[in-house]
């Protein structure tokens, strides 16, 4: 169809096909304007900002490949014997949920590899998320304007614990289904509501009939839909604060430095993605992962020694594991602590990293706006504390593989089990100790390179017989560099009378901030930042050294 | 005599008079060992015994007791069978280098399988026990492999592994892996419940089931086992795994985004 309007455009011949498509586009979805904002958007460079990244492509890799298991997996927890081709298991009664996993291991095309795919990358992903959060940690990326990304990435972290959970214990078989009963057991520890919250989730008794069915349905639907729409979240999140930048000469708190979504980004990030899949696939190719066929299928009179969870639920097998078997029974009711504090530790442990950048603005009073992230060694509290956090957090990993160490090591695992339940109280105070020196001592290096410049390792002989070393002064954007930061002062308590000259009352909270705050950043808790003043008074002044 | 009481007090004195004292005692047993050996039958099995005794004199007795009868180091071998000798001999556990440490491991056998016959045989006179397995007991033919998984999931994985790759008890304990240990000596260890195995004899578990067993770890903890999904990473389960995932997996990743990151667009500076 052919009208008047049309001829002028067509007498300057068509416009290009893509240009045709885009246009057709834009009329209905208005993409111009967004790709306008959006394309020129500035990400830096630096490798440590694309731990998120693995994080995102692990989890598409799971998405993609979780779709495939779907299509051969039967979540049923109906009893069949096995026909298939694995011969140490053929005529044993099994739930047809280990039947189709066999099935998919052995005789789906693909299987095999699509489910170690899945489950390396489930593992990767975990890793990835627990790096990519201690990195935002260490570099103060969680302050303002992003403690609520730093929620967002926290929940995604836990949800992503239970959906692995739930997921390597869909197969139903031995080692899961005694990691199912461990949890069964953690829920019955809790008082007076844990037999209810165990008897609606088992359907009834444990096993049951149900669980398998459920954790499905939690696995493949509930859960990576919450993390979906979280990680959507997160990301909008990350081009609405834009991303945070190290210090560096012509960095600011109100610019970002580096290189534009597109080209640069989009062909580096679809690149990257490919090489994550890649690294994932060339893995799950060479190392077996869960190779349920040896373990069997479950059986609640069966267990196996060494049943450990995957490397993300290790530290609650290792709270549990140096937990002492305690027990309260009172009126014939039993509470047993020996399960039901690893319980609370659980929440406790986890939830102390989610309500860190709350409990760091309270001691700082700090109001404003962060895009420039602190090198960890410039907050040598917050940097102590974070190792002291891993350092407990892998002691319990420790802890939860005590009888690996024990006879890898050649322990005793009474002796392991020991070393975990001191360290795990001691280990943090040393680390925290010992990094928060180490931080201090790394303060006073950067202050000695200001102000004395870079150590050349050349010896010079003076006139008169005295050796000197060398040292070079830094240039203006190392300086730049390395005095950007803030320090803060320790927070005081205010005047102690009002504007009416009337005492007033110093909360108790208070007290406790300003306590906290000179711990932070209190004398020899800090070193001051060399001034422009002493800088210039020792490069200026005469006999150099 | 006067030169013999003038050196009675010699430093040496003691060691000579002792050295007579046991040349003596020896001298008489030499004298009247062979009487008690005549009255004895001639036949190839109280030779081995014979043989067996020797053996165990010189190797066994200072713990297990110069009748077997045990001591303060070792238990009585009164009744423990040939079949729990050929177990602890045969797989180097016996002689222990030491009675202390948490318990025997296994190491090279320090006796030929005919010395251990012998030695078998000896201690399997002291007292009745349970016998040495006959090929027929422990070979392949008429096993049931799914069967011997089941069994072997049910009663000893809670200590062996899934697949026998051992674990961990209390103290330094531990047991110990299945991988390369021959077939007879499973089923003797299954016979006669080593050091801190219990014993599952015939009344408990029938030797159908331990054949069954014996195959299943052949099919599942042998040099002929293929691992379909690739290397087995020890078969320890998610400890193993989750250090594969973290040193290889994620360290593998963020060398490539180090790679990455360093190569960028960015304008070089003169």
């Amino acid at each position: 169809m052919s009208t008047a309007a049309n001829e002028p455009a067509r007498s300057r011949g068509k416009a290009p096909a893509g240009e045709r498509i885009a246009d057709w586009a834009d009329g209905r979805l208005g993409i111009y304007s967004l790709a306008k904002a959006n394309m020129r958007k500035i990400f830096p460079d630096h490798w440590s900002f694309m731990l998120g990244e693995v994080c995102m492509y692990s989890f598409i890799i799971i998405i993609l490949t979780g779709v495939y298991l779907t299509l051969f997996f039967h979540p049923s927890m109906n009893e069949v014997v096995y026909h298939g081709s694995y011969v140490p298991l053929q005529g044993q009664m099994m739930s047809e949920a280990f039947n189709s996993t066999l099935h998919i291991s052995f005789d789906v095309r693909g299987g095999l590899l699509v489910r170690q795919i899945h489950h390396w990358a489930a593992l990767i992903f975990l890793a990835g998320m627990f790096v990519h959060m201690m990195r935002v940690f260490f570099t103060g990326a969680f302050r303002k304007p992003r403690e609520i990304n730093w929620l967002f990435g926290f929940l995604l972290f836990v949800l992503g614990m239970f959906t692995g959970f739930t997921g390597y214990s869909l197969p139903d078989d031995l080692l899961s289904g005694t990691g199912v009963r461990f949890t069964e057991g953690a829920i019955l520890s809790m008082p007076i509501v844990g037999t209810y919250i165990s008897y609606f989730l088992f359907g009834g008794q444990f096993p049951g009939h149900d669980f398998v069915a459920r954790f499905y349905s939690i696995h493949i639907l509930l859960l990576p839909g919450i993390m979906l729409g979280l990680m959507v979240a997160h990301l909008i999140l990350v081009f609405y604060h834009k991303h945070t930048q190290f210090a560096g000469p012509g960095k600011s708190n109100t610019n970002v430095v580096g290189m534009p979504l597109l080209p640069v980004y989009m062909a580096k990030a679809g690149g990257f993605f490919f090489l994550v899949f890649g690294v994932i696939a060339a893995i799950a190719a060479v190392a077996q992962i869960n190779p349920i066929w040896a373990m069997g299928p479950y059986r609640p009179d069966q267990v196996s020694t060494g049943a450990q969870p995957d490397w993300y639920m290790g530290f609650a097998e290792g709270l549990i594991r140096f937990m002492p078997g305690w027990e309260i029974n009172f009126w014939g009711h039993t509470l047993v602590l020996g399960v039901f504090i690893p319980l609370v530790l659980f929440g406790v442990v986890l939830g102390a990293m989610a309500v860190y950048p709350f409990i760091e603005s309270w001691v700082t009073g700090d109001k404003s706006e962060h895009h420039i992230l602190d090198r960890p060694r410039n907050a040598p509290t917050r940097t102590g504390l974070g190792v002291a956090w891993v350092t407990m957090y892998m002691i319990t990993l420790v802890g939860g593989g005590n009888d690996l160490w024990a006879t890898h090591f050649h322990l005793s695992i009474n002796a392991v089990t020991w070393f975990v339940r001191i360290f795990f109280f001691v280990g943090p105070v040393i680390a925290f100790i010992a990094t928060k020196r180490i931080c201090l001592g790394l303060q006073r290096r950067d202050r000695d390179k200001v102000l004395h410049g870079r150590e050349t390792g050349i010896i010079k002989r003076l006139p008169h017989g005295e050796f000197i070393e060398v040292h070079e002064p830094l240039s203006q954007e190392q300086l730049h560099t390395l005095t950007t930061h803030t320090q803060y002062a320790p927070a005081e308590i205010g005047p102690l009378v009002d504007e009416n000259g009337v005492e007033r009352k110093v909360k108790a909270s208070e007290k406790l901030r300003v306590k906290l705050s000179s711990a932070y950043y209190g004398e020899d808790n800090q070193i001051p930042k060399p001034t422009s003043d002493e800088y210039k008074e020792i490069t200026s002044g005469h006999g150099h050294h | 005599m006067k030169k013999l009481s003038a050196r009675r007090r010699h430093p040496l004195a003691a060691v000579v008079v002792l050295l007579l004292a046991l040349a003596a005692t020896g001298g008489l047993y030499a004298a009247f060992a062979p009487a008690s050996k005549a009255q004895a039958d001639e036949t190839s099995q109280s030779l081995t015994i014979k043989e067996g005794r020797k053996l165990y004199e010189v190797g066994c007795a200072s713990c297990h007791g110069t009748g077997g009868q045990g001591s303060s180091d070792g238990p009585s071998l009164v009744g423990v069978g040939s079949a729990a000798v050929d177990f602890q001999v045969g797989t180097g556990r016996m002689p222990a280098a030491t009675s202390q440490g948490a318990q025997a491991p296994r190491k090279k056998p320090v006796y030929t399988q005919t010395q251990i016959d012998q030695l078998a045989a000896y201690v399997a006179s002291l007292g009745a026990g349970p016998v040495v397995p006959t090929k027929q007991q422990y070979g392949p033919a008429g096993a049931d492999v799914a069967k011997g998984g089941e069994l072997f999931r049910t009663n000893c994985a809670q200590c062996h592994n899934f697949t026998g790759k051992g674990g961990a008890l209390t103290e330094g304990k531990y047991a110990p892996t299945l991988e390369g240990v021959e077939p007879k000596h499973i089923y003797e260890a299954m016979q006669t419940g080593p050091q801190n195995m219990p014993s599952f004899p015939d009344t408990t578990m029938s030797s159908q089931n331990k054949k069954d067993i014996i195959a299943y770890l052949h099919a599942v903890d042998s040099s002929e086992t293929t691992n379909p999904g690739g290397l087995e990473l020890g078969g320890l389960g998610p400890v193993s795994e989750g250090l594969f995932a973290w040193i290889f997996g994620l360290g593998a990743l963020i060398a490539v985004a180090v790679w990455v990151a360093a190569r960028t667009a960015k304008a070089k500076k003169s």
